[in-house]
């Protein structure tokens, strides 16, 4: 009796691998091919390496690539070295849903929006050069650059400032699986101190359920466009911005090197995964010599994690602090140095949706809903499916589902879109919808797929010894059941999809406008009250899909205490 | 109605079979139990019984409800209700909801379908209780609701999967008489899988022993 699921698995299976895997592979191949020289639509059609050359003679290329690396590199490794020392110093305190609840906030504000806060924050004419002028006698903003310094080091901070609550919380998900307690007894009773069995014992077990999601980070910090527009240096940007450059250049023989730059990029992501993996080894390696020798108590066992968890809290302070200056000069009307606070407020800039908010708002809550609405759709009938099939989860379309978020989008956006063109679709609504499910979906699918299979499928069963077929089962106990997890999921698919800048940018050819395009765009311009509302706006907008992903279950299943937050946690 | 399983065997993939070849038959209003080594497949026979056997196993035999083999059919149209050993109720559904959920479609209209439940819940002794959470049920008050919702869908036969270990012992005598008198009285067979020697001996019905193949 489980044709049809196998049918609808087959179908599911199917749209994902046109859909999403079969784009990227073919967005990954057009550039490719361009980068080799042959991009028929302007003419090249000459295969040869002269796009690699031209690339070359691009002015701070090597700088931009070094840029990368060290942005990259050092703001994932630091994540992970500070979530990890929270983790061993807190990890009891954040279990369950009281972590999540604390790291939503950071995890909800879009990256473009955190990084402009941050940019009001540091900037020498920012909040922290105002609180600090009486103390240092400035009676002018500091000429320093806190911000696009050439170092890279506001755009590290920032990307730290997003990454260390995503890397927290997937830690803390992952203890889930390898709980804790036992083996700190265990490693105690041994004589080992607390920090010494974490970090001896406890870590090395949940590091393979970290490892992807640690990639997924790593790919995302090497690649990153609009933060690094926002907080990082200027000139030469890092490699992703410069391609961005070079591929809305208006001069179309740029697009050659461009492709050669996207190959590039795709190289660094592939070559640092590759040293993940022979860092990984080395310190195994490494690793157990240390552990055989049986040192039991280290010189100051707490000491670095406590060092990690001041520098995350100082992390956390930096990002509430760029939420709130979002919303005060969107608001702020006259307001000199160095006073902490506006002389004068202002609603102006807010009052006026048709200086181009009201449309970037109406866009993006568009996209929101769409994109979220078919990848919830799409990832219910891939889970449905399984169910019907009574087949276990197929482990290789599930790899594969992280594909889009382990590819840099620079790499194969533009040769998708060269498809598009060709086929008439580019630079509509469709065509931007569907370019943020390829990144929508894989979030929603891993948000819902182990909830989903976790349920307790004796009620499946007890539905179906009581007359009610597959589609009953699902609308009448599977959904319901399932309706905090659905929400949540909805709204991280909202979140993500809020955040989208580069595939909005691309596959809408730049006229669909969205808070994040328009807050991107206008982040240098001198008009803090307008990025303020916009920007304010878009960091509101994650947030407030969050809030109904709590409240709604909250509300509906108020009198069934076995489905209420608490009581899973 | 007779519930008959005829040589039956399953296998997980190329593995050994899980217990020897079973053959039963159960009148209508018997109780019939099994009983077997921890491991041996007791919860799996019931998955094939009840027809939720997982992708990857295979059966051989038959199972048969009044001389009709069930198995080509799918769950919902076997007829054969499911009691797990703890209650297992709707956690969203109130326990009204969770007995109308099960209430077979043949009784109409919402007021006939409405006095259904409040009967069934008042023969359980759990009258006015329609609209409470589930969960704020006891043990003993949410194990004759699961009860009640398995019958209310009028099956031809019922399974219980260890009904009353989770219940203390006062509790787990009670209960059992109360299951099984609702099962003679329906006049339908049920099987019981079971780790009690008491369920059997109350049962007084046929007794079958799972062995390991």
């Amino acid at each position: 009796m489980t044709t049809e699921g196998r049918l609808l698995r087959g179908m599911v299976l199917l749209v994902v691998g046109i859909g999403f895997l079969a784009p990227i592979a073919a967005g990954v191949w057009q550039t490719a091919r361009a980068a080799l020289g042959v991009l028929p639509a302007i003419g090249a059609t000459e295969p040869g390496l002269q796009a690699f050359a031209l690339l070359a003679e691009v002015p701070g290329i090597g700088r931009a690539i070094w840029l990368s690396v060290v942005t990259g590199l050092g703001s994932t490794l630091m994540s992970l070295l500070i979530a990890g020392g929270v983790v061993i110093l807190a990890s009891d305190r954040l279990a369950g849903r009281r972590g999540a609840r604390l790291l939503a906030p950071f995890l909800a504000a879009p990256h473009a929006a955190m990084a402009i806060g941050l940019a009001f924050l540091l900037a020498p004419s920012g909040w922290i050069a105002r609180g600090l002028a009486p103390v240092m006698g400035w009676d002018r903003p500091p000429d320093l650059a806190t911000v696009n310094d050439p170092l890279g080091l506001a755009l590290m901070l920032g990307l730290m400032v997003k990454e260390v609550p995503f890397l927290l919380l997937v830690m803390l998900s992952a203890l889930t699986q390898v709980p804790p307690r036992r083996d700190l007894a265990i490693g105690r009773s041994l004589g080992y101190g607390r920090g010494m069995v974490w970090v001896k014992v406890i870590l090395p077990q949940i590091w393979p359920l970290i490892r992807l999601p640690l990639m997924v980070v790593l790919a995302y910090a090497l690649s990153v466009v609009d933060m690094a527009l926002i907080l990082g240096p200027s000139n030469p940007p890092t490699l992703a911005v410069l391609l961005v450059r070079l591929f809305s250049d208006p001069d179309l023989a740029r697009l050659l090197p461009a492709s050669a730059g996207a190959m590039l990029q795709l190289g660094l992501v592939v070559a640092s995964f590759a040293a993940l993996w022979g860092g990984e080894h080395l310190l195994r390696g490494l690793g157990l010599i240390w552990l055989r020798r049986g040192r039991r108590q280290g010189v100051a066992d707490l000491l670095a994690p406590r060092a990690a968890g001041l520098v995350a809290l100082l992390l956390m302070g930096l990002g509430a602090g760029a939420m709130l200056s979002l919303l005060v000069w969107s608001m702020a009307w006259r307001w000199p140095w160095p006073e902490i606070w506006p002389e004068s407020g202002s609603l102006q800039a807010w009052a006026r949706p048709g200086s181009g908010w009201g449309r970037a708002l109406w866009n993006t809550a568009l996209l929101a809903f769409a994109t979220t609405g078919l990848s919830l759709m799409l990832a219910i009938a891939w889970l449905e499916a399984e169910d019907r099939a009574r087949m276990a989860r197929a482990r290789w379309a599930e790899a594969l589902i992280y594909l889009p978020l382990l590819v840099p989008q620079v790499s194969f956006l533009f040769g998708m879109n060269v498809l598009l063109l060709r086929l008439g679709l580019s630079g509509g609504m469709a065509a931007v919808i569907w370019g943020q499910c390829l990144f929508v979906f894989p979030y929603v699918m891993i948000a819902l797929s182990d909830p989903w299979r976790a349920r307790d499928r004796r009620l499946d069963r007890a539905a179906a010894a009581l007359g009610a077929g597959p589609w009953r089962r699902m609308v009448a106990v599977k959904l319901p059941v399932l309706l905090a997890p659905i929400c949540t999921a909805a709204a991280i698919g909202m979140a993500v999809s809020v955040a989208q800048y580069l595939p909005t940018l691309f596959l809408g050819a730049g006229r669909i406008a969205t808070l994040t395009t328009e807050a991107v765009t206008l982040s240098s311009s001198s008009d803090r009250r307008v990025v303020g509302v916009l920007a304010s706006l878009q960091a509101v907008l994650p947030w407030l899909a969050y809030l109904a992903a709590f409240l709604l279950p909250a509300l509906l299943h108020r009198n069934r205490r076995d489905l209420r937050p608490a009581h899973d946690a | 109605m007779t519930l008959e399983i005829d040589n039956l065997t399953l296998r997980f993939r190329d593995r050994p079979a899980l217990f020897a070849p079973l053959t039963l038959r159960i009148a209508p209003g018997e109780v019939g139990t099994v009983m077997g080594p921890s491991g041996v497949g007791k919860s799996t026979l019931l998955d094939a019984i009840a027809g939720h056997l997982a992708h990857g196993f295979t059966l051989t035999g038959d199972v048969r409800l009044n001389g009709q083999s069930v198995l080509r059919l799918p769950p919902e149209r076997r007829r054969i209700g499911l009691v797990f050993q703890d209650a297992v109720l709707f956690p969203h559904l109130s326990v009204g909801d969770n007995l109308a959920f099960g209430l077979t479609p043949d009784i109409r209209g919402r007021a006939a379908r409405a006095n259904a439940v409040e009967q069934a819940l008042i023969r359980a002794g759990l009258a006015g209780l329609a609209p409470r959470d589930p969960a704020t049920l006891s043990g003993g008050q949410r194990a004759r609701v699961a009860l009640m919702r398995a019958l209310l869908a009028e099956p031809m036969a019922l399974l219980m999967d260890e009904p009353f270990s989770k219940l203390d012992a006062n509790l787990r005598s009670e209960m059992r008489s109360f299951a099984f008198a609702h099962i003679r009285e329906r006049d339908i067979p049920a099987l019981v899988v079971t780790h009690d020697p008491a369920d059997a001996e109350v049962a007084n019905g046929p007794k079958f022993l799972l062995s390991v193949a």
